[in-house]
């Protein structure tokens, strides 16, 4: 595994000289005693992939959350770059504002697709609601753009008329990553993606994932406990424990050379192929 | 019981006051859903509770009433409405559209134009028009807060999909003065073009769901639809075998039991009167 070769960082470095996509500042959330979040710092350039790595209960999960927009912090600031190159703290911005943000600019990749999918409506159905919510009014237009996606997702185009209800679990977990990117947001944040998955399904998944992140130079906040995914997909890596980022950095620098004790035990507990 | 222990049109006065104040806030945000205290009316809840609500806060002395049931002012609901307020209220009943100050409707709009001192009350069973899909009454405002309405062309798409074409057939989901999604009750959406820029006043009222909401005069209704799916009204091959019209919206009626059937006028004061050799 250790050989595996990390996306192409050089996206990632060029991008450096212009000002971040996503800047987090000091995060913090509790549920009443219990911290989820605290003082969590880092920023998100255009055309990176950020994993978030941690045991259950870390806080990943509430601190994609609150990048979302989905929960309100308790302190600190989530600053996000506007198409207009304005900086505007997600908080900030009205409800509406916010709202078209996540249908537009945003995509929000569930651990489980039967929370990102209406499983009652057909794959195109689903492929085609983005595009209907920011007023794509063409029946054919919105056909052939769902057909398109669902070919970049490898789903045989002959199931554009199939409930996703009837596919398997690696294709629903597809279609939820088309139905995010067919408006071509340009921050996708995914929630553990291929955690239900079982291995070989999973591989594709991320070749996939891979291939459309680097084809369309998204920028990403993948949210996994699975070491080996974030290596395959991330640039950079921040390592949660007990809601705090105790170690960030390069995804080889922190997996190859951990700094941090609970880093080292989470390195070490990767099981070597 | 006398009907004169009753308020005039059934109703107290101060409850009246209050469905007013709902009306006055419908008619100024065109589609917007007015919630309202809805009391118990003595008739079951689906029967046009709400509609007889509105018709009793608006009616006066000098009123002219007809009522309507899937356009026969001559079925239970329709008589039972009628007699209701000729009874509490006093006022004079009609059958015919043209000579009715108020008309309260349940799944129809006279094939009569209606005019601008004319009232139409419709009676709405669900006046949430994105409830099926989504369930979550506070999400819905919120969407309607928005204008979020991209959902509701998901179902559509879902129709063309499957069926190559809208099979919404009534209660045909439309757009206010190009803002609010409502629902127009369960009229056929034959009667929608009806809705658009009608000189009437045209008032919606939901007892159960506790809804009032309005369409003002010469306010623009448009029927959601695709570029290259556009909304059409249904027609028919036959022609109403009573009165031979081509232009009305027509029930087929089975005759026998050998499979013998007719169409004919859904709306029973329009056909009447083109039989009878008046206009209607």
């Amino acid at each position: 595994m250790t050989e595996a070769a990390p996306l192409e960082a050089a996206g990632a470095l060029t991008a450096l000289a212009e000002p971040p996509l996503l800047e987090v500042e000091g995060l913090g959330k509790s549920f009443g005693p219990v911290t989820a979040c605290a003082e969590v710092s880092f920023s998100l350039w255009p055309g990176e992939v950020l994993g978030v790595v941690g045991e259950s209960g870390s806080g990943k999960t509430t601190l994609l959350n609150c990048l979302a927009g989905r929960l309100l912090p308790d302190s600190g600031a989530v600053r996000y770059r506007l198409a207009d190159g304005r900086m505007a703290d997600i908080f900030a911005l009205s409800e509406a504002e916010r709202r078209l943000l996540a249908r537009t600019e945003w995509g929000f990749v569930h651990q489980n697709p039967r929370d990102g999918l209406r499983l009652g409506v057909t794959a195109g159905g689903n492929i085609g609601e983005r595009l209907m919510l920011v007023g794509a009014r063409h029946y054919g237009h919105i056909r052939a753009a769902a057909r398109d996606w669902l070919d970049k997702v490898e789903i045989d185009a002959g199931r554009l008329d199939d409930p996703p209800a009837q596919f398997s679990g690696g294709m629903q977990q597809r279609l939820q990553i088309a139905r995010n990117l067919v408006s071509r947001p340009r921050l996708v944040l995914m929630d553990e993606p291929t955690g239900s998955l079982d291995v070989s399904v999973q591989a594709r998944l991320l070749d996939l994932l891979r291939g459309l992140v680097g084809g369309l130079g998204l920028s990403a906040v993948i949210v996994t406990h699975d070491l080996s995914v974030a290596r395959l997909l991330a640039h950079r890596l921040i390592v949660m424990r007990r809601g705090r980022v105790v170690e960030a950095g390069l995804t080889d620098q922190v997996l190859d050379d951990p700094q941090h004790p609970y880093t080292q035990l989470l390195a070490a507990s990767v099981l070597q192929a | 019981m006398s009907a004169a222990q009753y308020n005039f049109a059934y109703l107290d006065e101060q409850t009246k006051r209050m469905i007013r104040r709902a009306l006055l806030k419908a008619v100024a945000i065109p589609g917007y859903q007015v919630p309202f205290g809805s009391r118990e009316m003595p008739l079951p809840y689906g029967w046009g509770t709400g509609g007889i609500q509105v018709t009793a806060s608006i009616i006066g002395r000098e009123d002219v009433l007809k009522v309507i049931d899937q356009g026969a002012d001559d079925t239970t609901n329709a008589i039972s409405i009628r007699r209701f307020f000729a009874r509490t209220a006093g006022v004079r009943t009609t059958e015919r559209t043209a000579e009715a100050t108020i008309v309260q409707t349940r799944h129809r709009v006279p094939e009569t134009p209606l005019r601008a001192d004319q009232i139409i009350v419709y009676q709405v069973p669900i006046p949430e028009p994105l409830r099926w899909l989504e369930p979550r009454e506070a999400e819905t405002r919120k969407m309607h807060g928005l204008a979020e309405y991209g959902a509701m062309h998901v179902r559509l798409y879902e129709d063309i999909t499957r069926y190559g074409r809208v099979v919404t057939a009534y209660d045909y989901p439309v757009r206010v003065n190009g803002r609010y999604l409502m629902r127009p009750s369960p009229i056929p959406k034959f009667d929608n073009p009806k809705l658009d820029r009608n000189p009437a006043l045209q008032l919606f009222g939901a007892g159960r769901e506790k809804r009032i909401y309005a369409v003002p005069p010469w306010t623009r209704v448009e029927s959601l639809d695709f570029e290259d799916h556009p909304f059409h009204v249904e027609s028919w091959e036959e022609r109403c075998a009573l009165c031979g019209s081509d232009t009305s919206f027509l029930d087929e009626v089975v005759t026998d039991d050998e499979g013998g059937r007719m169409f004919v006028c859904s709306d029973t004061d329009y056909c009447g009167a083109r039989r009878a050799g008046s206009s209607p």
